[in-house]
């Protein structure tokens, strides 16, 4: 990873609240994993950064060593890593994404969170 | 370049020699797994941690775009 590479991201990821950083775009994922995620915080209406790191071959790389974690999608909540797709959907479902999101002072709709777990369970 | 079910519970199986792994074909094209792996060695480590731990056993064959590994879908824990 580049030391430009490192300070975007850090920079990024101390400007933003939740930045998820996804191939493709919120408006139109590129994965299915990426979709997956980024479908999970619009429907809960969370307001976040999506970085395309197909469009930015230094952040596709940099992120992957930044974080110590080899897939694309992966979440930041406050500066923090949470995880990617597996997580993030098992955090949904358990209800413990729900709980980050209040102790960081995120705001999202519990209806919607609850109603992803109603048609999952 | 794929790989196989064996081969990828025998690189975990060399870090976690006791773990209950399961590793499921979810595509049916040798690319696409989902594994279980069940350890003590878990017990205390957030998600993150454990999924790195496992990562790592793996992480020669999940490098680059030509990795063996597309996709693993993980799911870890420490035994109930």
């Amino acid at each position: 990873m580049t030391d430009a590479a490192k300070d975007r991201i850090q920079q990024t990821i101390s400007e933003n609240d939740v930045v998820l950083y996804m191939k493709g775009t919120k408006a139109s994922p590129q994965c299915g994993f990426s979709s997956r995620v980024a479908g999970v915080l619009n429907f809960m209406g969370v307001e976040y950064a999506d970085v395309n790191v197909l469009a930015d071959e230094e952040i596709r790389q940099g992120i992957k060593d930044f974080s110590d974690w080899p897939t694309i999608p992966q979440l930041y909540v406050k500066g923090e890593f949470v995880g990617g797709c597996d997580i993030i959907t098992e955090m949904t479902l358990s209800g413990e994404l729900d709980k980050l999101f209040d102790d960081k002072g995120v705001s999202y709709s519990r209806d919607a969170a609850d109603k992803i777990r109603a048609a999952n369970a | 370049m794929a790989i196989t079910p064996e081969e990828i519970e025998s690189l975990i199986r060399e870090k976690f020699p006791s773990a209950k792994i399961t590793i499921t074909d979810i595509a049916g094209d040798g690319n696409h797994y989902a594994a279980e792996v069940i350890d003590e060695s878990f017990r205390g480590m957030n998600r993150v941690q454990q999924h790195r731990a496992v990562n790592a056993a793996l992480k020669a064959q999940m490098e680059g775009s030509n990795g063996a590994l597309h996709a693993l879908a993980l799911t870890t824990k420490a035994p109930d």
